[in-house]
């Protein structure tokens, strides 16, 4: 037994553990995710990030721990939004035709998400940095956190309310769309994917690609244009403000 | 060898992106500027080819990537914790105003537009 706690000291703390348990446990919750037929509510980030953290309380491990080896693929975030070029290359006819429509969709749900999650923190009275750290909440983690860092907000924070916004987006959207009688057909899917891809970034658009291909093409259009707009908007609004 | 000439494109496009971002001082972060790099170098072959297959690996395993720093919730339980409804109903609520928004604009755009649905591609 003491040779065991031993091992799991050791284990524990290099960064072989953080990276293992992050692979092994995304992996799991995805083939949940499959068994489940894609079941919004058994969304493979939701579920292994609430058995990660679990784990990590119940064995008293600290995140900066578990950190040190999750790093490796939290680093990937960058190289992936380079390579959101490759979705948006693929779509450049449509790109080229329908470029004021695509624009103003995008500029138009980013600043309706910008502006509600700040209209609301200041109404329900929430601290400034929480309500700063709100505002970038729709971007891709990364992006959000320095947006955030950039108004003042909390980069941290600004990357866990991006996380949660993404998680909301790919669990709901479908029962949204479907209240709000967007449809099927090859335009109800480029609404949704798009969608998505705006309001609720990766974890939307990796939704939207796994229930239908064309919808994450759009979601990841999407998530390119948000990025780009909302990195150079929301600094920009806040300074006038 | 065309997944590692890939990733190394994506990852010489980044640092190019933060050199400009920090350089000039741009409010775009360095990995969308390396976006926008790789989105013109993407016209030759060269790039095109190699990129293809990382960029398709990485796209379609996006969700990964959010779980480290989702696991990060936990360190900021304290301010959930005390804001926790309220953040709940902030965060939920502008996510659906969000993707309502975005869903209805584009769609009134495009079926302003006889025959939206066919510029596919």
């Amino acid at each position: 037994m003491a040779d065991f706690v031993q091992l799991w000291v050791y284990l524990s703390t290099t960064p072989l553990f953080g990276l293992t348990a992050t692979l092994l446990v995304y992996v799991l919750a995805q083939t949940f995710y499959g068994r489940m037929g894609q079941a919004a509510w058994a969304n493979p980030v939701l579920w292994s990030v609430v058995a990660l953290a679990l784990g990590l309380t119940l064995t008293h491990t600290a995140y900066p721990t578990y950190f040190s080896g999750a790093q490796f693929i939290h680093f990937l975030l960058g190289p992936a939004v380079v390579a959101l070029a490759w979705p948006l290359w693929l779509r450049r006819g449509a790109l080229r035709a329908h470029w004021r429509k695509f624009a103003i969709a995008s500029l138009a749900g980013g600043a309706a998400a910008a502006v509600s999650a700040t209209g609301l923190a200041w109404a329900l009275d929430l601290p400034h940095d929480v309500l700063l750290s709100l505002a970038p909440k729709s971007v891709t983690a990364p992006v959000a956190m320095g947006v955030a860092e950039k108004l003042g907000g909390i980069p941290a924070l600004a990357a866990v309310f991006a996380v949660v916004t993404g998680m909301v987006g790919a669990l709901s959207g479908k029962y949204l769309f479907d209240a709000l009688g967007i449809g099927k057909d090859s335009t109800g899917w480029m609404a949704r994917g798009f969608a998505l891809g705006t309001a609720a970034h990766g974890i939307g658009a990796a939704r939207a690609m796994q229930v239908n291909a064309d919808a994450g093409a759009w979601a990841a259009l999407a998530l390119g244009l948000q990025v780009v707009f909302a990195s150079v908007l929301i600094p920009l609004v806040a300074r006038m403000l | 060898m065309q997944a590692l000439r890939g990733i190394t494109w994506l990852l010489l496009l980044q640092s190019i992106g933060e050199v400009i971002s920090r350089g000039l001082h741009l409010p775009l972060p360095g990995p969308v500027v390396g976006m926008l790099l790789l989105l013109f170098a993407l016209r030759w072959p060269l790039v095109s080819h190699s990129v293809q297959a990382v960029a398709e690996f990485l796209l379609q395993h996006l969700s990964l990537l959010f779980v480290p720093v989702g696991v990060g919730v936990m360190t900021h339980l304290d301010t959930l914790g005390h804001y926790g409804l309220r953040l709940a109903v902030i965060i939920v609520l502008s996510t659906w105003v969000s993707l309502g928004v975005t869903a209805w604009v584009l769609r009134a755009l495009m079926r302003g537009d006889s025959g939206a649905g066919s510029h596919h591609g």
